[in-house]
């Protein structure tokens, strides 16, 4: 049997990854999208083991519906990032200072 | 040591190889192929939890969908115009720390908190008529049907912004306007000329 313990620090091992791919990759927006799919599927991770081990549809549910959003969130990021490439010439995160915030 | 845990420490390890592809490969190309390997990996995990409906459900609309967007968007820029990589040793250390101490910590958490297997003893494996899709229909169309409804216009309006996002008129090309078409009178068209008749 693989106790619980195993999923869930998979799941901490690929969150924490995708942490750290955010910082070294802060130049590239593209690379910080999926570090963000990443960080989605390490949380997943979790919902589905707990929801199996406590034999709860629930968690399942729950991802589902994150499922959704993420799809969601990778749809508008990508129309963000072409409208931005069209504008700009450039996905560079330095190059985004518009704002001068 | 049995199949089950064989299988299951094969895909994590191979996962979390893919993992750190996506994080530490130079190519966004390949970084979104990392990913898609990702998440083949995680849906078998998936699919040892049980979880049938979902693991699929990861395959087809993520791998699909998602990541087929990705490898559009991708391809559609332009690679060379993608900064090389700056900054990646300079980050390298803090990076590296900060994922390191995040890891190291939820570890220790889940070890002493759900490291005995007395309180999470394995599941009975269901029998052999379960359905995983149909409980999971149950749930989300009586007691989430709700959440279901909100999780419908979430995705209606990400496609209202995706295209209100990306859509553009371009200035120099030529329409027709079917509205003014339809109104336009015999003035605006014809022109009766009065002259004297040719000999």
């Amino acid at each position: 049997m693989i106790p619980l313990s195993h999923y869930l620090t998979l799941g901490a091992i690929l969150f924490g990854l995708s942490i750290a791919g955010i910082i070294l990759n802060r130049k590239n927006i593209i690379i910080i999208l999926m570090s963000i799919e990443l960080m989605l599927l390490a949380v997943n991770m979790n919902f589905v083991a707990f929801s199996y081990f406590l034999n709860d549809t629930a968690g399942q549910v729950f991802v589902f519906f994150i499922l959704t959003v993420a799809a969601a969130e990778a749809a508008i990021g990508l129309a963000i990032l072409v409208v931005l490439f069209r504008n700009r010439g450039s996905i560079n995160v330095d190059d985004l200072n518009e704002l001068q915030g | 040591m049995d199949f089950k845990l064989f299988v299951f420490w094969l895909f994590a390890l191979i996962l979390i190889g893919a993992a750190v592809g996506v994080i530490t490969t130079r190519n966004p190309v390949q970084a979104a192929l990392f990913l898609v390997l990702a998440f083949f990996n995680s849906a078998i995990i998936w699919m040892l939890m049980e979880a049938e409906f979902l693991s699929i459900t990861l395959v087809l609309v993520y791998v699909g969908a998602v990541m087929v967007l990705f490898l559009f968007v991708v391809m559609m820029l332009d690679i060379n115009l993608l900064p090389q990589r700056e900054g990646f040793t300079k980050y390298l250390p803090w990076g590296g720390l900060v994922g390191a101490a995040i890891v190291v910590q939820m570890i220790i958490l889940i070890r002493v908190k759900w490291g005995s297997t007395e309180d999470y003893p394995a599941p009975v494996p269901k029998e052999a008529g379960y359905s995983n899709t149909e409980e999971l229909g149950l749930a989300i169309y009586t007691d989430y049907l709700f959440q279901f409804e909100v999780a419908a216009m979430i995705l209606l309006v990400a496609i209202i912004a995706a295209i209100a996002l990306t859509m553009r008129r371009r200035p120099d090309t030529k329409y027709q306007t079917p509205g003014e078409q339809v109104q336009v009178k015999k003035e605006d068209r014809l022109r009766v000329v009065s002259m004297e008749a040719e000999k």
